[in-house]
């Protein structure tokens, strides 16, 4: 057989670790999109006191490879430091997996970087930063560019989705080139608002359509 | 059990054409390259021309229409590059569409570069062409038309005959090509009725032998040779014949029988009621009244899940399918004929095709539905948009 996969990631596909969601998670992040074919969720329930990560589970929508990325990195970042976790990358996990074809080192990337966006996140919400450098639209700007416009599969940056970007009194105003009732409208809103309301400073995040 | 449902991509080559084929590499392996060629020569002659004749009286057309290439690749190559080289300096105007295959995006993406004027006519979202902008689109200066019979993705049948009088009404000297390489015994095909100047057909998607097609150049329609190297097929495509493969494609002609493509097409109708019946939130891709589809053909979109775990999946299980998910593109984009077709990217990534052929049973069938149903559910167990 000479499919591309060793056999570790196909048996990780067919039977994955750490699959579900922590309804009260301390922290979550979603990378990816289904316009772009990848999607991965990922939540950490962490121990307050010794910040390790005491549970892991995340959920994906993609191909093989993303799916056995995803759960390579769970049982990596299970019962680490949250400072442990951020070390883990994108060759971590391949190399566990005994190697990937290259057309899907992209798939352990958005796995890796699901985990890493929501130890930021946990750290924004839980007064663990070093330095608290206070929201700019720049900062938003950076997060922005990680939510993909369904209708293009580009960032909402690129596809030129975002009109204008405001911070006033810890409220994030973001103004979209899109009428209310298209049929993204709400979907976009609604991840908009999941990755710029974890910013430490940010109380709310209103989503205004032109 | 092992089940192949990519039957549009090739199809398995009928043992009894093969047994067609075996004596011409061991006995009948002579050239006829010249009328007055010795007397094995001779005997291979007669067989190309039979299997010209066989091939001319399937479409309706004459022999001498029919050129033998290597396949539905260089047939269609030889249609628009020879189109294009021969009618250059009357005009530089091209006209597809972007549902076409590679071979036609290809050809006519190297005519740009060389400076032709290439135009694409937008289609539905079942993949039907804009009749009303093709109308507007012929000028004066439109050398080709090129439109293929049916899509091998998504199974949209084209309304050729009603294309090929509206380019003729606008423009006699343009040139109409369609691509028929997955209509060739699947769908009734006569270029008389239908009026076409060029049509590209292959074995393989047939149960004949792979490299081996035909075009078929109407008698008067001028078109440039692209293969050089002697006299070979009416001095249209120079080189040695595939001499086993030509008597292969008569063989496979001579196996088509109506009954057996109704057969086929009721298999492919319980395959997708079953599909409807059992699992939910699916896109039908491509035409939803029937009689406009290929009859072996099934797209589905499953909502939530995307398609190569899908593919992976069911091989795991001997099911052969493909996707339009970007992981079965080079450049990792997803299928182009389907986001061509309006319908979102995300769709497309979940999207299965369904090809049947000559050997499918019900019992895969059937076999394939229950393993397609666990599947999408353990893929939507999985998936954080849901679904379950």
């Amino acid at each position: 057989m000479a499919l591309p996969y060793s056999k570790r990631l196909i048996e990780l596909f067919l039977s994955p670790k750490n699959v579900g969601e922590i309804p009260d998670a301390d922290a979550k992040a979603t990378e990816g999109s289904p316009a772009c074919g990848d999607m991965v969720q990922l939540f950490l329930k962490v121990d307050p006191e010794t910040k390790r990560i005491m549970d892991v589970k995340f959920k994906s929508y993609g191909c093989a490879s993303n799916i056995a990325t995803a759960s390579i990195v769970t049982e990596l970042a299970k019962g680490k430091t949250l400072e442990e976790a951020k070390s883990i990358s994108w060759k971590d996990a391949e190399r566990e997996l005994g190697g990937l074809p290259l057309t899907k080192i992209h798939c352990a990337v958005l796995a890796v970087d699901a985990l890493h966006t929501a130890i930021e996140n946990y750290e924004h919400q839980h007064g663990l930063l070093k330095e608290k450098t206070p929201t700019t639209p720049e900062i938003i700007i950076q997060r922005l560019k990680r939510v993909i416009d369904p209708r293009k599969g580009v960032d909402v940056m690129r596809a030129k989705t975002v009109k204008d970007v405001v911070v006033e009194n810890g409220v994030a105003t973001i103004t979209l080139n899109l009428k209310q009732d298209e049929e993204f409208a709400q979907h976009l809103a609604q991840e908009i608002e999941e990755r710029i309301s974890p910013l430490w400073d940010i109380e709310k995040v209103e989503v205004k359509y032109s | 059990m092992k089940v192949y449902l990519d039957n549009a991509s090739t199809t398995v080559t009928d043992p009894r054409v093969v047994d067609l084929m075996l004596p011409v590499f061991t006995e009948n392996y002579a050239l006829p390259t010249s009328e007055f060629i010795h007397t094995p020569g001779q005997m291979v002659k007669d067989l190309v021309e039979g299997s010209r004749k066989s091939l001319a009286e399937f479409i309706g057309a004459k022999s001498i229409e029919i050129v033998f290439t290597s396949g539905g690749t260089e047939s269609i190559n030889l249609a628009i590059k020879g189109a294009a080289l021969e009618h250059g300096i009357r005009g530089k105007h091209i006209l597809t569409t972007a549902i076409e295959n590679r071979a036609v995006l290809d050809s006519v993406r190297f005519l740009k570069r060389m400076g032709f004027d290439v135009e694409f006519i937008p289609v539905d979202r079942e993949g039907f062409l804009d009749l009303e902008f093709l109308d507007k689109s012929v000028r004066k200066d439109t050398i080709l038309v090129s439109v293929q019979t049916v899509n091998d993705e998504v199974g949209t049948i084209q309304p050729i005959e009603e294309i090929v009088k509206i380019v003729k009404e606008k423009n006699p000297d343009t040139l109409v090509h369609t691509d028929a390489t997955y209509a060739l015994g699947w769908l009734p095909f006569n270029v008389e009725g239908i009026g076409v100047d060029l049509a590209s057909f292959t074995a393989h998607k047939l149960h004949g032998p792979k490299g081996i097609g035909a075009l078929y150049i109407r008698e008067g329609a001028k078109i440039a040779k692209i293969i050089d190297g002697g006299y070979a097929e009416f001095n249209m495509r120079g080189g040695t014949p595939n001499i086993p493969g030509i008597i292969g494609f008569k063989g496979a002609l001579e196996l088509v029988v109506s009954n057996e493509v109704e057969r086929i097409r009721r298999l492919r109708d319980f395959l997708y009621k079953q599909i409807e019946k059992n699992i939910t939130d699916t896109v039908l891709m491509g035409p939803k009244n029937f009689s406009k589809r290929h009859p072996a053909n099934l797209n589905v979109s499953f909502k939530y899940v995307e398609g190569e775990s899908i593919v992976l999946y069911l091989d795991m299980k001997g099911i052969a399918v493909i996707s339009g998910s970007a992981c079965f593109s080079r450049g990792l984009e997803p299928s182009y004929v389907i986001t061509a077709m309006g319908h979102s990217h995300e769709d497309a990534h979940g999207s299965i095709r369904f090809s049947l052929g000559r050997f499918n049973s019900e019992e895969e069938v059937i076999y394939t539905i229950e393993v397609l149903k666990d599947v999408i559910k353990t893929l939507r167990d999985l998936s954080p948009l849901g679904g379950n």
